[in-house]
């Protein structure tokens, strides 16, 4: 048998608790999209004030 | 865990930058070392410069004293705002990531240059940022809302200080790279190491923020760029100001585990439950920024809603979780040790001498009483109606930030000078009584403000008697705000002055341990350590108090929609 087979297999939540860089990408990625992105194109959207 | 000998980076293989500490046994990175010692110092000046502001704007706020001028008041406001809330903690930040990165996980320091490079852009930026704000060229405050204007150089030193961290932040994760490739430690990151890579990741978005605000308005202020639109720079602002006090959080929560390690050996009853609860930080407590645009017209009240609610309420949560594991660990490392009687006979066992264990109690009941019930709700968009831009919004983070963070981060200095310094600490019992008199200071100026803005008093405000509107009531919180500064800035003083008097004049400590501040004691009939780990009754005081602390949110949190109901009562 392979040796490598009998390892346990790291639980999913763990390895992404260790994975420090997929952390890094999610921990950038989700305020840049739910914040300033989202938040960014319905400043956008704002129609100009028609001048009087 | 075991310790490569053959790789380059680590501080056991031979020849390595390294010396053992005589208190710890761990391995310190001599360059680390010069780097934490040369950030610490920084921070701990800037500090100073923040505090001596603090009591000129405490002592104008109370209206009897009414200290400055209107000009000189939103000069130091703009100055006070500026070095505690961005140069003391980046500094303090800095030199923690550094420690945990190399120190704990055995590894030296990615880059000395990079290190360098990083440290002198800081300080240039704050040094060029504070000369530009007393010149009063830069009388904008801390938040610079356009269309204020300042002085071109007061936004170039922001952007080389939210440069200067970046690159900081960039030396930490390739130094995490290095010790990973180099097997310098096995298996997952230390929580303590884990709790500042949170930081670091947290921080990484609040830096780029600063920089995509500052870099426009800067052009701007030169004549070069139109001007940036003002709602647009409101978001993007507080993607700097209010994220970068989420840093402040991971890095308070690290300190509180490694602090309840040192003086009681309190290990977390669950790793994996403590390192799940920063992830919910690095994924989701950056949103709450929006806190700060919930009046704002320009953006719908989804996005207000989601945001400030850190995606359902998640990063709250993790706060909890925090907030619940840590005195738990410590109630059963003390019932291990034998102090077991009764729900809290444990409390009277505490090393209450030690003052980094003292610090981070208060750190601990001030964050979580008043810092974060009161954040929470002050967050709610239709509670925050009846606080917004009033004395209660200061009152609120002065306790997060100054009560929570900054005590945290003085708690740890009680053990940095020694362990990095290599001094024991002079006047130790004063050192004592350090922690208890800004703590208490501190309560005294968020109760003082957060009253005061209960009754409608403005923050940001030089003078309230022009309104003529605030009775004797508001008068008598703004004199408590104005006693709780004098007593914070004369213990901010005290700890500036035990600082600087220990690395002057403290005794050498060569190759001996640093003098103990003193840990919990065990006792004749002490269980066998490990042995309640598992033990739920073990931890019924920390049930007790969590209780009551759930109790207060629930009080405080209902009476904030009577108080909104009273606005507008239905006949």
């Amino acid at each position: 048998m392979n040796p490598k087979t009998e390892e346990p297999k790291e639980h999913w939540l763990k390895r992404l608790m260790d994975n420090t860089w997929l952390l890094l990408i999610l921990g950038v990625m989700i305020p840049l999209l739910s914040y300033t992105l989202w938040g960014w194109i319905e400043l956008l959207m704002i129609p100009p004030a028609p001048l009087p | 865990m075991s310790t490569s000998h053959t790789s380059s980076c680590s501080l056991d293989a031979p020849g390595a930058e390294a010396r053992t500490c005589a208190t710890t046994g761990l391995r310190v990175c001599l360059t680390a070392q010069q780097f934490i010692k040369l950030n610490a110092v920084a921070a701990i000046v800037f500090l100073l410069l923040g505090g001596i502001a603090a009591i000129l704007l405490a002592l104008t706020r109370w209206q009897a004293v009414h200290l400055l001028p209107v000009d000189w008041f939103y000069r130091i406001l703009t100055f006070h705002g500026l070095n505690m809330l961005i140069f003391w903690i980046l500094f303090f930040e800095v030199a923690v990531l550094y420690f945990t990165a190399t120190t704990l996980l055995k590894s030296r320091l990615f880059s000395k240059g990079v290190a360098w490079v990083s440290f002198l852009m800081m300080l240039t930026g704050a040094v060029m940022t504070n000369i530009v704000i007393l010149q009063g060229k830069a009388d904008v405050m801390m938040t610079s809302y356009l269309p204020l204007l300042a002085h071109p150089l007061f936004y170039l030193g922001i952007i080389l200080v939210a440069v200067g961290t970046l690159i900081a932040v960039f030396n930490f994760f390739a130094t995490l790279y290095i010790a990973k490739r180099d097997k310098t430690y096995e298996g997952s990151l230390p929580l303590v190491t884990y709790g500042a890579m949170a930081a670091a990741v947290i921080a990484v978005i609040p830096l780029l923020h600063g920089a995509i605000v500052m870099v426009p308005t800067f052009t701007y202020s030169l004549g070069l760029t139109p001007e940036p639109d003002p709602m647009w720079y409101r978001m993007i602002w507080w993607g700097l100001g209010h994220m970068s006090q989420q840093v402040n959080v991971a890095a308070m929560v690290a300190i509180w585990y490694l602090i309840a390690y040192l003086a009681v050996g309190a290990k977390p009853l669950n790793e994996t439950v403590c390192r799940g609860a920063f992830v919910l930080y690095i994924l989701f407590i950056n949103l709450a920024a929006a806190h700060h645009l919930l009046v704002d017209p320009g953006v719908s009240p989804a996005w207000k809603i989601w945001n400030t609610s850190y995606a359902m309420y998640l990063a709250v949560l993790a706060s909890m979780i925090h907030a619940f594991t840590v005195p738990a660990s410590v109630e059963v490392a003390m019932r291990e040790k034998g102090h077991s009687r009764g729900i809290f006979g444990w409390i009277a066992g505490l090393p209450w001498r030690n003052p980094a264990f003292s610090a981070a109690v208060l750190s601990l009941l001030i964050f979580g009483f008043v810092g974060g019930i009161t954040g929470v709700t002050l967050g709610t968009q239709q509670i925050n109606i009846i606080a917004h831009n009033t004395l209660r919004i200061p009152g609120h983070f002065h306790a997060t930030v100054v009560g929570g963070t900054t005590l945290a981060f003085m708690g740890l200095t009680y053990y940095v000078i020694p362990l990095i310094f290599r001094r024991d600490f002079i006047w130790r019992g004063l050192a004592r009584a350090q922690p208890w008199l800004f703590g208490g200071g501190i309560l005294l100026v968020s109760f003082g403000m957060s009253f005061a803005g209960s009754l409608g008093v403005a923050r940001r405000v030089h003078d309230i008697e022009y309104a003529g509107v605030y009775g004797p009531a508001a008068h008598f919180f703004l004199g408590l705000l104005g006693i709780g500064a004098i007593i914070a800035v004369f213990a901010l003083l005290l700890f500036v002055v035990l600082c600087v008097g220990t690395v002057l004049f403290g005794a050498k400590l060569g190759e001996r341990p640093m003098t103990d501040w003193g840990a919990a004691e065990k006792t004749f009939d002490a269980p066998p350590a490990g042995s309640l780990a598992h033990a739920h009754w073990a931890m019924k005081g920390t049930m007790a108090l969590t209780s009551v602390f759930l109790l207060s949110f629930v009080v405080y949190y209902f009476a904030n929609w009577k108080a909104l109901a009273d606005v507008w009562p239905v006949q």
